[in-house]
Order: structure tokens, then sequence, then C-alpha cells
């Protein structure tokens, strides 16, 4: 692909993001109707203090001059402080991204793995009582929430058979280093396999659909006229191929890094963005509420381009056209 | 007199779709899972519908459960038990199927108009216009549809009218590529030729060539839609963004979680719920595969 088209792509991106920055702004502006009333709600408030609050909160002046002054702010990574905790919104963000990332960037390479094995295994074997376990299998995940897929492995594994802690990150009486750690791994042991039960059966569709796909293809039957062994025709000419739509698909997921579980973490009560984004919704906490839906669009869309851009320098094919 | 009437257009063309809707049936017939789908979904439907015969609605109030022990599990005070409140989870898992679906159904409804609407529009007129609708439908196509509908229904407030727009304005743009690609290849068909080069308007051309040619391909779409508003309907309304009066298959699971059903093992009153949907949209799941392969022209053209 030439410079021109990547510039292109670039741009395009840009675009979509500053398009989310102002629906953003104007979708927020609906309904806020009086946020340092509410906020103060039952408290004595003189008209000068109100004002105060009002200024602090960026909510003063003209609807023109309260955009120029919002966009100016969210270029600086400022976007306001909570209601709640009166915290800037960036640091409370930054702070619970990590736990999002850990358990969603996990869980998104172990169903990627194991829903392209299992794809794999489908395509190879099309007909078979393993393929049809396996598209029964994916049917059935993608068909229930995922968080409740969560509360059945609770019940089951936390609850009933108590393997396994009940919610949260990490037990306080544990101590540092790598006890923490593995408590940690501990905790996370069921959010995770509930993501992982959940996506893994879109990548097991797409690897057998595309598997089959390139199935078809003549160099496979070169491959075997050669005297390849069924194995070595499947893993070195026909698996690497048909790779392509399904690294499309993972760099895609990646960008749902940030917002995939928002209510998996709910159920877990896994300190992240996606428990973040359920805390703000009972203030609601507009600000909060705002800030992480401009983080979550921002990450997909890169993750867009990321993917739009990994596809052309990985198909040959979309590169030279 | 019927010899007159059998020549006039109109029959004949009446005739052709009734021909056509009795071989898309006996092919649909012929698939063993698009069966099964369907015999789930008239199940659903008749729950759905005879909710009043199967439960009475005064069971859904906590002040008539006042009676009833709390956290019983299924026994005589309901076939599945009752909640942190003493309420029948049966009652509650009935009616409740009722909201699920309507809202799945309505929801679907709006996408497939607006996702139609957008698609015939951008294929058809293209140019500058059909760019500036293509562009917007990619904008919605990249940004992530629950976050999106989370702050929509933040902003909007908790009710069954918002949710079924929040649901609506967020899954059009899937149909809208879609139809959008297959009027792209109706608008070359010679039959498009002829008629504008007898003087047929824009308007003519599109009601009455390109929306009668998408209209199978929109029928599959929108049942492959249904299930993703049903799941989106359970996670917003799990959420708190749900109706606060009225029990939907997601909010009872709401309301199972915040009582703490799971750690009182309290299986009855959050294993029906998520079950229903399970099924609902599986059925959806195996109908709309089933239609896709009869009636979408792509499909159709690989399987032969």
């Amino acid at each position: 692909m030439n410079r021109r088209r990547v510039i292109g792509k670039i741009l395009a991106s840009v675009g979509t993001l500053a398009f989310v920055v102002c629906f953003n702004f104007f979708l927020f502006r609906v309904v806020e109707s009086d946020p340092v009333g509410n906020l103060y709600r039952g408290r004595n408030l003189s008209p000068e203090q109100r004002e105060e609050l009002r200024r602090e909160f960026g909510l003063d002046g003209s609807q023109a001059e309260q955009f120029a002054r919002y966009v100016a702010q969210t270029a600086q990574l400022n976007f306001g402080r909570s209601y709640v905790t009166n915290e800037p919104v960036i640091d409370e963000i930054a702070r619970r991204a990590w736990p999002t990332v850990a358990l969603v960037g996990t869980s998104a390479l172990l169903s990627a793995l194991i829903g392209i094995l299992i794809g794999v295994v489908a395509a190879w074997r099309r007909g078979s009582k393993t393929d049809y376990a396996s598209t029964g299998f994916t049917m059935a995940t993608y068909s229930m929430p995922d968080f409740w897929l969560g509360m059945l492995l609770l019940l089951v594994f936390a609850v009933g058979l108590g393997w396994f802690p009940v919610g949260g990150i990490v037990d306080p009486a544990t101590g540092g280093g790598l006890e923490r750690l593995l408590d940690q791994a501990h905790h996370m042991v069921l959010p995770a396999a509930t993501l992982t039960l959940a996506y893994l059966g879109e990548y097991a569709l797409i690897m057998r659909s595309s598997l089959l796909e390139t199935m078809r293809e003549d160099y496979l039957l070169l491959a075997r006229a050669k005297g390849l062994r069924d194995v070595a025709v499947r893993n070195r000419h026909a698996v690497p191929n048909a790779l392509l739509p399904v690294t499309t698909l993972l760099a895609i997921n990646i960008g749902f890094i940030l917002s995939g579980a928002i209510a998996v973490e709910t159920i877990f009560s896994w300190p992240g963005l996606g428990l973040a984004t359920f805390e703000a919704l009972s203030g609601p906490d507009l600000p909060m509420l705002q800030g992480l839906f401009l983080v979550f669009s921002a990450a997909v869309i890169v993750a867009n381009l990321a993917a739009d851009l990994l596809y052309s320098y990985l198909d040959p094919r979309v590169r030279t056209a | 007199m019927r010899g007159a009437v059998a020549t006039s257009a109109t029959r004949i063309a009446w005739l052709r779709r009734r021909r056509a809707v009795t071989g898309a049936w006996r092919d649909y017939r012929r698939s063993r899972t698009g069966m099964i789908g369907l015999a789930v979904l008239v199940l659903a439907g008749l729950v759905a519908l005879g909710a009043p015969l199967l439960a009475d609605e005064g069971d859904l109030r906590a002040v008539n459960a006042i009676d009833n022990p709390s956290w019983a599990p299924p026994s005589e005070f309901g076939p599945l038990g009752t909640d942190n409140l003493g309420r029948s989870v049966w009652a509650q898992f009935v009616w409740g199927s009722r909201i699920s679906l309507l809202v799945g159904l309505a929801a679907t409804v709006l996408a497939i108009v607006i996702g139609t609407v957008v698609g015939i529009s951008a294929g058809f007129v293209g140019g500058r216009f059909g760019g500036v609708l293509m562009r917007g439908t990619e904008w919605f196509l990249v940004i992530p549809f629950l976050p999106l509908a989370i702050v929509l229904a933040a902003v909007l407030g908790p009710s069954i009218e918002n949710i079924i727009l929040v649901i609506g304005i967020t899954s059009w743009p899937g149909t809208a590529r879609l139809i959008r690609a297959q009027v792209l290849t109706l608008k070359e068909r010679l039959y498009v030729d002829r008629s504008r080069a007898f003087g047929a308007s824009g308007r003519h051309l599109m009601g009455r060539h390109i929306l009668p040619n998408v209209m199978p391909l929109v029928l599959a779409n929108t049942t492959l839609t249904v299930p993703i508003a049903i799941l989106s309907e359970t996670t917003l309304s799990f959420l708190g963004l749900g109706d606060p009066t009225r029990a939907s298959w997601g909010k009872m699971l709401e309301e199972a979680f915040r009582a703490g059903a799971i750690t009182r093992e309290a299986w009855w009153y959050f294993l029906p719920p998520g079950l229903g949907i399970m099924l609902v949209v599986l059925a959806f799941t195996l109908c709309g595969q089933a239609l896709e392969a009869i009636l979408d022209p792509r499909l159709r053209e690989r399987r032969s």
C-alpha cells in the first residue's frame, strides 16, 4: 500500500475521532440541566458559591465558549472532574485501565488461540461429530448473555465448590510481591474464563469458514500431489493462509479491550473500566461517562486503523491493489 | 372474465410472488435446524401472548407477595420458587418474556427500517449524497456499540420506548451496508434500464423494482438482527438502564444479581431468564441462517 493511502486512512480515523468528540459534547449537553444543583442537593449554597462551582465544572459562559473550552481541554486529555469523587476523570480512568487490560487482554489471546484450534479441527474434519459438537458449542455460547455465563460459573465454582473467590481483584490480607500476584491471578480465573468462553465462538466460526474456503484452493491440491502428508498440508499450507481474516478479527477485538467487559466486570466486582462505567451510571456521573465513552471509542478507532494497515501489509493482494 | 383478469400485470406479479413464497417455504421446511428454531419461536410467542393464562399479573407486585416466604425454592409458592421479596419467579418469567420479545422485535423493526432506507438511498442515488450517507454508516460501525448504547440510554433516561430507540438507532449500520451492496448490483440489471428508458422516475424505480428485490435479503437480515437486539436489551437492563416498572428477562437478571441470588445459591431465580434468552436468541439465529441460505442471492449461487 502506498504512502498516500496510509495517510488517507490515518486522516479518516482522526476525522472519526473528532466526530466522537463533538458528538460527546452535544449529547451530554442535552441532559446537563443543573449538575451543580444535583450534586449539592440539600445544601445551602449562596449564589456566589453556586457561580464559583459552575465555573469550576466548566458550565459557565455561552454554548460556543463551552464547546471551545471543551475541545481545548480534551486535546490536553483533561476530561474534567468526576461528580462523585471530585478527582480528575483521566486519573480515575488511568488507574482503572490496568485491571481491564490484564483481564480482557488475557481473555482475548486465550479465546483467539483456543478458537483457532477448534476452528481448524472442525473445518478439517467437516461433517464429523467433532465438527457438530464444536459448532453447537459455539452457537450456544454466542446465544447467552456473557454476564449470565459469569453468573453460572460463579454459582458453580465460587459459591458451590469454593475453588475461587466470588469477586474483587486481590484479598486485602495478602502480602506483597509474588504472593500478591498469585492471588490476583487466582481472582482473575473466573472472569477470564467467562470472557474466553464468550469470545472463542466467534474465532472458531471464522477460522472454520476461512479454512473451508482455503481448502478449495489449487495450491492445496498441488501440495497433496507433491505427496505431502495430511498434517503438513494443513499446518504449512492451509492454516497460515486461512489465518488472515482471524488476525483482522483479533486486531479489532483488541480495540474492545477497554470496553469489552462492562457487564462481566460488574458481576465479578473486577475494579476495571467496566465496573467504573457501571458505577458512573448510578449517579449518573456524567463527566466520568463522557470520558469513558471517549476512551472506549478512541481504543476501537485506533485498533480498526491498525487492523486495516496490518491486513494490507499481510495480504499482498490488497497491498498491490 | 377470468381470462381478462389473468392477463393483468398485477395478477401475474401477484401469482409470481405467491409461487416464490411457497417455493421458499418448501426449501425452508427441508432445513431441520430452521424448523427447530421456528418451533422454539412459536412456543416463545405462545408464552408471551398467553401470559395472562399462565400467571396472574398481580403476582408481580411485592405487596401481593407479602405472605410468601422469600427465597423459596420451587414449591407450592410457585413452580419456579420465589425471589427476595416473595414474588413468584414463574410469573416474572412469563410476563418478562413479553417485554424481552417486544423490545427485541420493535428495536429490530426500527433498525431494519433505518438500515433499508439508508442502504437503498445510498446505493441508488449514489454520488455525493450517497457518499455522505455511507460515511455516517461507517462512523456508526466503528463506534463501539455497547458504550454508545449505554451513554444514549443514560442520557435519555430509563423507559421502554427509550430502550427500543437506543437499540434501534445503534443496530442499523450493518443492514445499511448489506442492502447498499445489493442495490448496487440490482441497479445495473436490464429491467431497471428498460424501465428507466420508458421514463420511470427514481421513486418508481426504487419502490417498484429495487425494494421488492431487496425484501428477501431484508427478511433474512431481520431474523438475524433480533438476537442482537434481545441480547442488547438484556445487557442494558442488567446495567440498570431498562424500564424500572416492567419486568423483562434482563431486568430479572439485574434484580437477582443485586439481591444476591448467586451467593444464596438461588439458581431458580436467575437460571430461567438466562435460559429463556439463550433459547430465543438461538432460535432466531437458526431461523435466520436457514432463511439466509434460501434468500440471500450470494449464498444461493454458491450452493448450486
